[in-house]
């Protein structure tokens, strides 16, 4: 008796902890909206904008500065009282959670296709964001990607799918060059995470450091949820190299400047985009000093909309971690597309954001013909005191808006 | 050469952690027979309470070792309240169902962990505040921190303290017994409830000093880290011969070395045609090899006598 007395408490308990658990995980999940009614039949239409990052696993504090930045531009647009096709629009927003894992990344893509979105912000990583970008494109659902660097993404003749950051070609070169002429590499080692991402940049990197006359002393790897890479650091020390490039996210690279630190390397660290964050230099404590990354784009402070951006969004959600004001472009795009088409129907708005010309927070916002960013700046920075510091921006023009960005970077 | 001891430096270092962690599954499973899956997750929680201890009290002046003391209590005591309870709600009420019923609880209980810190602590990386010395010792050309030499020492005390407790004390004698046959154990007098309750609180607090091993070895913690960790620390002892304590020290070493030696040299060995992406496989083969040959892994599977 007594037995089951306990038993049936235990479940009851267990039952309140999944229903924490669950409130929880429903939590950032507003209703879904079905697809809009044909316009004009009533007075306020809904527009649902799917939104997918990973919100749990190791990536999750990226993911949800994405997810931030996408809630603060819906707002943004509801509080601007859109019209199209004559009625009001009200914007929603479906964020789903992939967990930085190109299997997740599919089931969501298919759910958001389901609950019949109009439009999709993501995903974060290439790795999840290239499977996914196939269901968008055969439910004709459009694709603005705001962080995934991967040239695959774009090259699959895909008309949904788009990006708002340069790509790796453009990065990989930019800090092939970089290695060797900037920070006078002869020898560079280079790391990647085995992600679709750092696999991807790796590989670009070292066609630079070639094309620069540098070399590639050894090609090593690790995954995205390893803490130790004492071994693979140990290796590249046995090659003596001048510089080390990882190509991968800030939970590895962080540790990684540190243990390279304690194994006594003294090559320069370089690494790109994922690993280009405020994370990055806590987690590498004074191992982060004098190391350095790119970022596509520009700072934020030298964004067009930047300053404004940054406060607003601080003051909101906390620090930027590192793709909110793409994020929030890319909101942008996809609304001002809906906005010329005069429709929200997919189908109907597609044709127009290939034609954007749009003046976002992160720069001005022109795609070519396979949905890639126009003209995309690379910049780098360098750790001093603690703080990523701006050194250089090479490629693009952003940082005057009005001029037209030059064709020959764009590629 | 000297790149070489530092491999195998590297290896002693990760097998310890490897062991730290593993010593919880193997007393566990010793004792019960039963996989506690949510263990990776105890030292998870064990590394994000020390690490807000040591942030809470880095300005205060103490001395670091007493930071680091206090930091240990406090992470332990809240790890072993979680055991216990855990062991409450999620294993007592199965004891008597299928064995796949507290398996799949376990399961749950550490998705339900994971989920609380990450309300608790945040979807961040916490960084561990540098209180101790980053300097390293030079041994032959390899470098080694103080820290990965505690590491590799506390792994190793664990395991002699682990192997008197259970061997040569009172308690450790109904451990053994309730290991053997609760139902007689409970005929002779021993209370298995209470050795069964103390068996989890004491794998949690292994699972707290491992915890703040880990964190303060790589200076990171986050919400995720029990996962890799406590299948990798699985693995360990199941190589080694999962309920045998030194096999899990054996097997987490041994773990350890695969990989560091693994990621070093398979890539020069095979001309660059296998790369350090392969060091996990090669670590599962060697698992598979062992299990084919010694399926109780490398020391018998069982504690003490019966081994």
């Amino acid at each position: 008796m007594q037995h089951s007395r306990l038993s049936s408490m235990t479940l009851a308990v267990a039952a309140a902890l999944a229903m924490i658990g669950c409130g929880q995980k429903e939590e950032p999940k507003p209703e879904a909206a079905p697809v809009a009614a044909p316009e004009a039949a009533k007075p306020e239409i809904s527009v649902a904008i799917g939104h997918v990052a990973p919100l749990t696993g190791p990536q999750a504090h990226l993911g949800k500065d994405n997810e931030n930045a996408a809630r603060m531009a819906i707002d943004a647009l509801n509080g601007q009282g859109v019209e199209i096709g004559g009625s009001k629009v009200k914007f929603t927003l479906v964020a789903e959670d992939d967990q930085a894992d190109p299997k997740q990344g599919t089931i969501v893509a298919q759910k958001l296709v389901d609950a019949k979105v109009n439009g999709v912000i993501g995903h974060l990583n290439s790795g999840t964001t290239i499977p996914a970008s196939k269901i968008y494109f055969d439910a004709g659902l459009p694709q603005i990607s705001p962080s995934s660097t991967n040239p695959k993404y774009t090259q699959q003749g895909f008309a949904t799918a788009f990006r708002v950051m340069a790509n790796d070609v453009q990065q990989g070169k930019v800090l092939g060059e970089y290695a060797i002429k900037q920070l006078a590499g002869k020898t560079v080692a280079i790391v990647d995470d085995r992600t679709a991402y750092g696999q991807g940049l790796a590989d670009e990197v070292e066609k630079g450091v070639v094309a620069a006359g540098g070399k590639v002393a050894t090609r090593e790897f690790t995954n995205d949820k390893a803490t130790d890479f004492a071994a693979i650091l140990t290796k590249i020390k046995s090659k003596k190299v001048d510089v080390i490039f990882y190509g991968g996210m800030d939970a590895q690279g962080g540790p990684m400047a540190k243990q390279m630190k304690s194994l006594g390397l003294k090559a320069k660290f370089l690494t790109g985009d994922g690993a280009c964050t405020p994370e990055f230099i806590k987690l590498a404590g004074e191992a982060s000093e004098g190391q350095f990354c790119s970022l596509p784009g520009v700072p934020l402070d030298q964004m067009p909309g930047g300053k404004a951006f940054g406060d607003t969004f601080n003051a909101k959600y906390g620090q930027i971690q590192l793709y909110a004001p793409y994020v929030y472009d890319a909101v942008m795009v996809m609304a001002e597309a809906m906005k010329r088409a005069n429709s929200v129907e997919p189908a109907k708005y597609l044709p127009e954001i290939g034609k954007t010309d749009y003046q976002g927070v992160s720069a001005k916002i022109q795609f070519d013909d396979k949905g890639d960013l126009k003209g995309g700046a690379i910049s780098l920075y360098q750790v001093k005191d603690g703080k990523w510091e701006y050194r250089e921006t090479i490629g693009g023009a952003p940082a005057a808006p009005a001029e037209e960005p030059k064709k020959d970077e764009a590629k | 050469m000297d790149i070489f001891i530092q491999q195998i430096i590297n290896g002693l270092v990760l097998g310890s952690i490897y062991a730290l962690v593993a010593l919880g599954y193997t007393m566990v499973y010793g004792i019960m027979g039963l996989i506690n899956f949510a263990h990776g997750e105890v030292v998870m929680i064990g590394a994000m309470v020390a690490l807000s201890v040591v942030k809470a009290l880095a300005a205060s002046g103490l001395p670091v070792f007493a930071v680091i003391l206090i930091a240990l209590a406090a992470a332990a005591l809240v790890c072993m309240a979680i055991g216990f309870s855990v062991e409450r709600i999620a294993y007592r009420p199965l004891r008597r169902a299928h064995k796949l019923a507290p398996l799949i609880t376990a399961i749950g209980i550490s998705i339900i962990l994971q989920h609380t810190a990450m309300l608790v602590w945040g979807r961040n990386y916490h960084a561990f505040p540098p209180i101790l010395p980053a300097s390293a010792h030079e041994i032959f050309g390899a470098t080694i921190t103080s820290l990965q030499v505690a590491i590799v020492l506390i792994a190793g005390l664990m395991m002699a303290g682990l192997m008197v407790l259970i061997n040569h004390t009172r308690f450790g004698r109904a451990m053994r017994a309730t290991s053997e046959n609760p139902q007689i154990a409970q005929l002779m007098g021993v209370d298995i409830n209470k050795i069964i309750s103390a068996t989890f609180v004491i794998g949690s607090a292994l699972a707290a000093v491992a915890g703040l091993m880990v964190s303060a070895n790589y200076s990171i913690a986050h919400y995720y880290m029990g996962f890799m960790l406590g299948l990798k620390a699985f693995t360990a002892a199941v190589l080694g011969g999962i309920g045998n304590i030194a096999g899990a020290v054996l097997g987490g070493i041994l773990l350890g070395l695969i990989e560091a030696l693994g990621a070093g040299y398979i890539g020069d060995l095979t001309g660059g045609f296998l790369g350090s992406h392969y060091q996990d496989i090669f670590a599962f083969f060697v698992l598979i090899g062992v299990l084919i040959f010694r399926p109780s892994g490398l020391i018998g599977e069982r504690v003490s006598e019966r081994a």
